[in-house]
């Protein structure tokens, strides 16, 4: 069985169609890219996955389980996590906090819990730390672990967004454009991270990216969208050489 | 070990101060200034959980003191005097002990629920708009109860003090002081824990970046359910703990000028820090006393030091750093993250 | 024929509503800040009228300087030197208080406080300079009650409800047709990118400003007139219902401040007719508070969205 299985699935924003028919089927365990221009709808197709917009025709199954009306908590309780384009972390709570928050929904442990301290709450935080600890131990981050991510450098705050989307535990880790803005040491770095992400934690990787070098060091398939409408579908090496992909990134051969 | 002697030495504090008003070395005019401060501790600190830890702009706490000191109020004189509207006592008066504890809890229980009308439209809106709902809520209150006649609507509200005589007749002790001590005490307790917890630390996610924290699996409608009805609920036991120390109550105590005090406190003392609160508090009502003198010139010196603080001084005394942040040594002492 | 009177006394409250409410509306639209000190403003307005009208006059209470000019004339004169007063505090508070929280940057809530604190500022400054005895403003138009149908119309609520719509007219085309106006509103979308295109944004912030306390000063004198009796808090509670109003059209949209300002006046003059007027405020607040419940930006407000 597919992990996420997406089919017709159409957003439209008053006139404008955002999203037209775009199917999927993601097996555990694949690494696969999302590409096509800007305003292309990519990023659209992963709000639609996390819940933050509701599909205004088609279907989100995930392991199963249709996603659609779920709030973006409950879809990420499931097993979704995803990064942002702009990086979003919290900026006033250190990293260890990012960390952790990031595991609310497994909490285990009520609001009175909270108030009187018991035998549950403590136990369950110590958990959440420990979860916690191990991550910023396993992707290098503990030196930072007490430092405010705004104070961070751009690089660090990328790995520590994508430490904060892994401590949710999930199945499926949404990339969008986890390359922007970084360097090409911090993108050799990146690509040997999400390598390591992806063989460590068994976890199927979805991204967004404009950088062919991460693509196609790291994607087995990969899929263009232009204009809301999927133009192709295939291997890295197949979407070099689609005349349809070459169109849309470069335009018509009327130079 | 070394951590109790912080609690140890907060006891032996509360303890000192009864035993002075006990004693009468402390006159009638300290003892209630010191208990006014407890209620704006209370105020001050409920407050910083919604508009400090949470970001919000909410601008009508004084409403759900006032649900809280209006039900908890009438709790009490139902149970222990006798009123012209409501009748006899229910209750002997040998279970006041027992009466004022549960009148507290219920009050601050219905202004708990008062406080869903703000925590549900949070849903959907903030920033600006949920202020105004805030500030509307306030209203609503006191003109709510300024039309009820069986509390004695504009006129105010009165017979409360029966049960602090009630109790004072059993077992001779300042009554009141301990328990405007004991609310403090308990409101600064269930706050840190909350604000300390992963759970808690939800609510500052949500006000630096509301949709990461939707997205990374935090709950927000819930948690603003949890901040709004917490934060209104310890406004409403303030509230109840007012209207039993003054042993009268009217609704215009409770409108928006309170609301205003309550929200100087909280920028006096820095967001999102509960020491910052307390210390804002106390210096406030220190401060109010202390420019007494001024008469009606006060109100125009208040607000004029806190635009000066606001020029100069924005984060407020505190920040969102707690004492420990200040005075790293006080860590052995007490944890206060 | 009671319905009729009704309605003309809520246009008549709505336009002090609306008046008050634009002064709110043009600030937050331009600055995204609440201007919590307008009802203030507006009280300052109402007894600039009253100093110069009393003044003017020769009647006790003023500044004794031998004037007696006629009632007609007093007020000829009244009415610009009272905007142009009140417009002045506005700017005033602007640019002591807000403006340099602004240039450094501060957070918005910063600004909000110090306006709540101005207000209060304003009201007990009053209170400690003035006294708390009230003063009657003096009359300075002759009241006319026509009787239409059996409905009394004074010419002095005709006044207010034409200068309600004027006002508006005149402000809708500022900000829709001017220059300065379409300055106004690219402000309120990108406060950064006004001043690299040449635009001066204090210049537009000041015009602002004037525009909307010159407005509260009006709706000063007129209230004043209506119901001459003044005291310093007078601007508090019909300040706060005027913000309300403008949120409830959707604050930052002048079609929305008149529009609020008229439902707020229907909705008390309303509950005045059926219930006793001391259900008045409940009735007003539980009404905006549902219809804030069901469009949270208010009739005319575009929800923002946010982008991921």
């Amino acid at each position: 069985m597919s992990l996420l299985e997406i089919n017709g699935l159409t957003r439209r924003f008053g006139g404008l169609i955002a999203v037209n028919d775009f199917n999927i089927e993601l097996g555990e365990h694949e690494v696969v890219a999302l590409i096509g221009p800007n305003g292309a709808g990519k990023t659209t197709v992963f709000n639609l996955i996390s819940g933050f917009y509701q599909p205004s025709e088609g279907s989100i199954r995930f392991k199963g389980k249709d996603t659609r009306g779920l709030r973006p908590h409950q879809v990420t309780a499931l097993g979704v996590a995803r990064t942002f384009q702009g990086i979003r972390l919290w900026s006033e709570m250190d990293v260890l906090d990012n960390i952790r928050i990031a595991q609310h929904y497994r909490l285990g442990y009520s609001l009175l819990d909270c108030f009187l301290r018991t035998k549950n709450y403590m136990t369950r935080e110590k958990e959440i730390d420990r979860i916690a600890w191990e991550l910023l131990e396993a992707m290098d981050l503990k030196e930072f672990a007490h430092e405010l991510p705004r104070n961070l450098p751009y690089g660090v705050q990328r790995r520590v967004e994508i430490a904060r989307a892994m401590s949710v535990q999930p199945a499926l880790l949404l990339l969008d454009e986890p390359a922007a803005g970084l360097n090409s040491a911090d993108v050799e770095e990146l690509i040997k991270l999400v390598r390591w992400i992806h063989e460590r934690f068994n976890v199927t990787i979805w991204m967004i990216e404009h950088q062919m070098t991460v693509v196609m060091s790291l994607c087995s398939r990969i899929k263009v969208v232009d204009f809301g409408t999927t133009i192709a579908d295939g291997t890295p090496e197949e979407i070099q050489s689609n005349p349809t992909v070459i169109k849309a990134y470069l335009g018509d051969d009327t130079i | 070990m070394q951590k109790k002697v912080f609690t140890i030495g907060l006891f032996a504090c509360i303890v000192a101060l009864v035993a002075l008003a006990q004693f009468h070395l402390l006159d009638d005019y300290y003892l209630s200034v010191i208990m006014f401060m407890g209620v704006n501790v209370i105020l001050a600190a409920s407050l910083n959980l919604v508009n400090g830890y949470m970001g919000e702009f909410s601008c009508g706490h004084g409403g759900f003191m006032c649900v809280g000191a209006y039900v908890s109020s009438l709790c009490t004189v139902l149970m222990f005097s006798k009123n012209q509207m409501l009748g006899a006592p229910l209750l002997p008066p040998q279970l006041a002990f027992i009466g004022l504890p549960i009148a507290l809890f219920i009050g601050s229980m219905a202004a708990a629920v008062a406080g869903l009308v703000v925590a549900i439209p949070s849903f959907k809106t903030r920033g600006d708009y949920l202020a105004i709902i805030t500030l509307a809520a306030n209203y609503i209150v006191i003109s709510a109860i300024n039309n009820m006649e069986f509390v004695g609507g504009p006129r105010g509200f009165m017979g409360m003090s029966a049960t602090v005589r009630d109790m004072e007749n059993m077992i001779d002790l300042p009554w009141m002081l301990i328990f405007v001590l004991l609310g403090m005490v308990f409101t600064i307790w269930i706050l840190r824990r909350f604000v300390s917890s992963t759970l808690g630390k939800g609510v500052p996610a949500i006000c630096q970046d509301e949709i990461a924290a939707e997205i990374m699996s935090v709950d927000t409608n819930h948690m603003k359910l949890i901040a709004f009805m917490l934060s209104s609920g310890l406004a409403g036991l303030a509230g109840g703990l007012y209207a039993h120390v003054l042993g009268y109550v009217n609704p215009q105590s409770f409108d928006i000028m309170r609301s205003t005090e309550v929200m100087v406190m909280v920028y006096l003392g820095g967001m999102g820090s509960l020491s910052g609160a307390a210390i804002a508090a106390v210096s406030y009502t220190v401060l109010m006393e202390a420019l007494r003198f001024l008469d009606v010139w006060k109100w125009v010196v208040i607000p004029l030091l806190l635009i000066l603080l606001m020029q100069f001084r924005p984060e407020g005394l505190m920040g969102n750093r707690e004492l420990s942040d200040f005075f790293p040594k006080l860590r052995k002492y007490y944890s206060f993250k | 024929m009671e319905i009729f009177q009704n309605i003309l006394n809520a246009l008549q409250f709505g336009s002090f509503y609306a008046l008050i409410a634009l002064g709110y509306t043009l600030v937050y639209g331009v600055l995204r800040l609440i201007n919590f000190a307008h009802g203030d403003i507006f009280m300052v307005g109402a007894y600039i009228a009253y100093f110069l009208a009393v003044t003017l006059i020769g009647a006790t209470g003023g500044f004794n300087v031998g004037l007696h000019v006629s009632p007609a004339v007093a007020l000829a004169i009244t009415v610009p030197v009272t905007m142009i007063l009140t417009a002045l505090v506005g700017v005033t508070l602007e640019r002591t208080a807000y403006r340099p929280l602004r240039r450094k940057g501060a957070n918005r809530l910063y600004v909000v406080i110090t306006a709540l604190m101005a207000g209060l500022v304003l009201e007990n400054g009053n209170l400690a300079l003035l006294g708390a005895t009230r003063k009657r403003f003096p009359d300075l138009i002759d009241k006319v009650v026509w009787n239409i149908g059996g409905v009394a119309v004074t010419n002095l609520k005709v006044v207010v409800i034409v200068a309600a719509i004027i006002v508006f007219a005149m402000l809708q085309f500022i900000v829709t047709r001017t220059k300065i106006g379409m300055a106004m509103r690219g402000i309120s979308y990108d406060k950064f990118a006004i001043p690299l295109m040449g635009i001066p944004l204090d210049t537009i912030i000041v015009v602002t400003f004037v525009l909307g306390s010159g407005m509260a000063g009006l709706a000063g004198i007129l209230f004043a007139m209506s119901y001459p009796i003044l005291e310093p808090y007078m601007g508090a509670l019909i300040g706060w219902k005027a913000f309300i109003a403008a949120v409830v059209g959707g604050i930052g949209d002048i079609r929305g401040a008149i529009v609020g300002g008229f439902l707020l006046g229907f909705i008390e003059i309303g509950v005045v007719a059926v219930f006793p007027s001391t259900l008045r405020d409940l009735f007003a607040f539980s009404v905006l508070l549902i219809i804030l419940w069901l469009r949270p930006t208010g009739l005319f407000g575009v929800a923002e969205t946010t982008k991921i």
